[in-house]
């Protein structure tokens, strides 16, 4: 059989793996950023687009889209390519994926600074930039079966099977949670609302973590690491397993991070227990990876390609089993809207996520340019300074959140709740500050690893094309071989619909009943639409990222009813396109925060907070004081409103304005009488007339809200 | 957007539980079962895929 010559694309992976380098950086310093401003507000520069709401998605969507997002798709590029003995498919379609990935990340952050968002976290972004995700990510997909299709060696090697469920469960999370009301360019509502947008985005949001930063990490994992150690992996059998069980039983985990809201209680259940399950795959998973070093921990020692990877399998195995016991209810009870999340991610974040790509960028480099690493001691600090900074990082945070918790359902012996909210903030500053020292070491061993990969290259010469040769497929000659040739070529495509089929049995399963049965979400009579100055200052909540520090979500805890009022219930949240429960409470819950506080109060508090509540970390938002409030949008919104089907009367979007400036009037009323002079059309009008709607409709009647928690 | 309550309108809704049980029961057995009966000298190969370049 002749063999042929071929090239493989290292220009791509170059490409690909600067951005990891540019972006991870960029989306460090935005998360550093973020985390100091929780203990010193002042740093938020008073500025919209650098205050802490608009920070931290920025920072999420960085790292989770730009730096994962570009690591990935340059080990696989490098891997794919090396798995099928073929160069990818088209360079045209690998570059127009490359620009477009980049313009996308382009748009997001100018996006996000400028307050452009869904509200919906994780899937901030707006439904242009949502499309140009589909479009580039149909081309990369394209790119993919092609290259899987056109490969020389016949068996496809698990790390592409990964690659393959990624692709087509991204596909089906973001199409499924993006659909959306556009309203105007940039502004759209969620298709669903209220405890159906909760599932769904945490069916996204969960699945989101296993599929964009699990499964082609896992995959690069399967390639690399054997790569670096020279032995394949411990037992090719148990990787099928871990493949099929992950994806299988991910899926369905979703509702873990609903658990004790108003999401019905057969669906939490169902959460809990996918969760435990998954501990099996994913500790099969980290097992497999760990065995392969056996025999090989000599080798561990010298080379940091393997110290990065085993640190990150490791942490991989701390997240798997630590997420597990996460989602059952005693402990989410304390762990949920506490830092213990944050910390939790964290592990998986820094240490699986991160270390990976390191170890791939240190492994691919040096074979592009040829060469050997610039320094394996520099490479050992990054990796010190590293492992030390996720330490100091995630410790402090974990006692934060214990800490908090208990702090918050903490009792008198008379009765009364022990803490302040505030006390218990100011109790963990010292925490905070710790967790930013950890970041910064974190980020001070990245940039050990910029400065040796840079000198990496200028010492090496770039292998554009990568000369391989290889022996073609066997073609069919008669019409049996010609049938078993099809079987083989169509395996990826019938491994892409088995996939597909996998992953959407469990979406479905939880989807359907809360969809169509009604008893699952009890409406309340007394729950009405937004008025329009409400709707406009629940825009403006949104624009600002309070959901990043604010749950609107009371849990039926003796503490939480105590501190904040009535329980949430599901049939309040009925025209809430998007939900706003939120996942972190740094700030208190607003779930009943309506009537609380005098209106002056909030308008005092937005401008400084620390002048109403001392001690106070939230940032300010004086702009808010001054800006006019877009009424030209209101028809707009109403309309989009009643096409989602949210009871506004016939033709209420042509005077909706009307009514707008009637209750703005008499915000600006209220206010003058506590001697606040201010215009009526400015924003905070607007986001006061929201925050004192918050939770008020079931107040008026507590029959009704009793009425509320019985099934119809 | 009016969501048509159709569940309620199905007679033997408990089917629904009944075959996710199974679909999840199956779908366990036909893995494992294709996984250990798969040719173990071919698993063998394939993971040595990575190392043959």
């Amino acid at each position: 059989m002749q063999i042929e010559k071929f090239y493989y694309d290292n220009k791509i992976v170059k490409a690909f793996g600067l951005a990891t380098i540019v972006f991870g950086i960029v989306g460090m310093l935005a998360g550093l950023w973020a985390a100091i401003q929780i203990y010193y507000p002042a740093s938020s520069l008073n500025l919209p687009a650098t205050t802490f709401g608009r920070m931290r998605p920025l920072h999420t969507n960085a790292i989770i889209f730009a730096f994962v997002g570009n690591a990935s798709f340059a080990g696989i590029y490098y891997s794919l390519q090396r798995l099928c003995k073929a160069r990818m498919f088209s360079d045209k379609l690998s570059w127009v994926h490359f620009w477009g990935w980049q313009l996308i990340i382009a748009a997001a952050a100018i996006t996000l600074l400028m307050g452009k968002t869904t509200g919906k976290e994780y899937a901030e972004l707006e439904w242009p930039i949502d499309i140009a995700i589909t479009l580039v990510w149909v081309i990369f997909g394209i790119n993919m079966f092609g290259t899987i299709i056109k490969r020389r060696e016949k068996h496809l090697y698990v790390a592409i099977w990964f690659y393959i469920a990624t692709w087509v469960t991204v596909a089906l999370l973001h199409i499924v949670n993006s659909v959306e009301i556009p309203v105007s360019f940039m502004k759209s509502y969620s298709w669903y609302a209220g405890v159906q947008d909760a599932l769904v985005q945490w069916w996204y949001g969960h699945n989101a973590v296993a599929f964009f930063l699990t499964t082609p990490v896992l995959g690069l994992m399967y390639y690399f690491l054997p790569k670096a150690a020279n032995r394949p992996v411990y037992s090719y059998r148990l990787s099928i397993i871990h493949f099929w069980a992950l994806i299988f039983i991910y899926i369905w985990a979703g509702p873990h991070h609903l658990l004790y809201t108003a999401l019905p209680d057969w669906a939490q259940s169902l959460g809990v227990v996918f969760s435990i399950m998954l501990i099996a795959p994913s500790w099969g998973g980290m097992l497999n990876g760990l065995f392969t070093l056996r025999g090989a921990w000599d080798k561990v020692k010298e080379d940091p390609v393997l110290k990065f990877m085993v640190v990150a399998i490791t942490c991989y195995g701390m997240a798997t089993f630590e997420g597990p016991l996460l989602s059952l209810k005693n402990v989410n009870a304390i762990s949920h809207f506490s830092d213990w999340t944050i910390a939790h991610v964290h592990i998986g974040g820094l240490g699986w996520n991160g270390f990976l790509a390191f170890a791939i960028l240190y492994y691919m480099i040096p074979k592009m340019w040829g060469t050997e690493l610039y320094s394996k001691k520099l490479a050992q600090n990054h990796f010190w300074l590293g492992t030390i900074g996720i330490i100091l990082y995630a410790v402090p945070l974990y006692w934060a959140g214990f800490e908090q918790s208990l702090m918050w359902k903490s009792f008198t012996p008379e009765g009364q709740l022990r803490f302040q909210f505030m006390e218990t903030v100011t109790n963990i500053i010292p925490m905070y500050v710790s967790r930013s020292v950890g970041g910064g070491l974190y980020l001070v061993g990245a940039l050990m690893m910029v400065y040796n990969l840079y000198k990496t290259m200028v010492k090496g010469t770039f292998i554009p094309n990568e000369a391989a040769e290889a022996a073609p497929m066997i073609k069919e000659t008669h019409a049996k071989k010609e049938y078993w040739h099809r079987v083989i070529e169509r395996r990826p495509v019938t491994l892409l619909v088995l996939s597909l089929i996998v992953v959407a049995i469990g979406g479905a399963i939880e989807f359907l009943p809360t969809f169509l049965v009604k008893s699952n979400v009890p409406t309340i009579a007394s729950v009405k639409p937004y008025t329009p100055l409400e709707l406009q200052g629940r825009d403006i909540y949104l624009r600002e990222g309070c959901y990043t520090c604010h749950s609107q979500m009371v849990r039926p805890f003796r503490d939480e009813v105590a501190r904040y009022g009535e329980y949430s219930k599901a049939g309040e949240f009925v025209y809430d396109h998007p939900f706003q429960w939120g996942s972190k409470r740094t700030g208190p819950d607003l779930a009943r925060e309506g009537g609380k506080y005098p209106d002056s109060w909030h308008y005092n508090h937005m401008y400084d907070p620390r002048s109403m509540s001392p001690g106070s970390v939230m940032p300010q938002y004086p702009w808010l004081l001054d800006d006019a409030l877009d009424t030209a949008s209101t028809p707009a919104k109403i309309r989009a409103m009643r096409t989602l089907g949210v009871p506004y009367p016939d033709g209420y979007d042509k005077i909706a304005n009307r009514d707008l400036m009637q209750q703005a009037d008499s915000i600006a009323a209220s206010l003058k009488r506590d001697k606040i002079k201010t215009p009526s059309n400015v924003e905070i009008i607007a986001l006061i007339a929201y925050l004192q709607r918050l939770g008020t409709d079931i107040k008026t009647d507590p029959a009704k809200a009793e009425a509320a928690t019985v099934n119809p | 957007m009016k969501f048509i309550h159709y569940l309620e309108k199905i007679k033997n809704v408990d089917l629904l539980g009944l075959i996710s049980l199974s679909i999840f029961f199956l779908f366990f057995a036909i893995m494992l079962t294709w996984v250990f009966r798969a040719n173990k000298q071919k698993l063998k190969e394939i993971g040595r895929i990575p190392l043959d370049h």
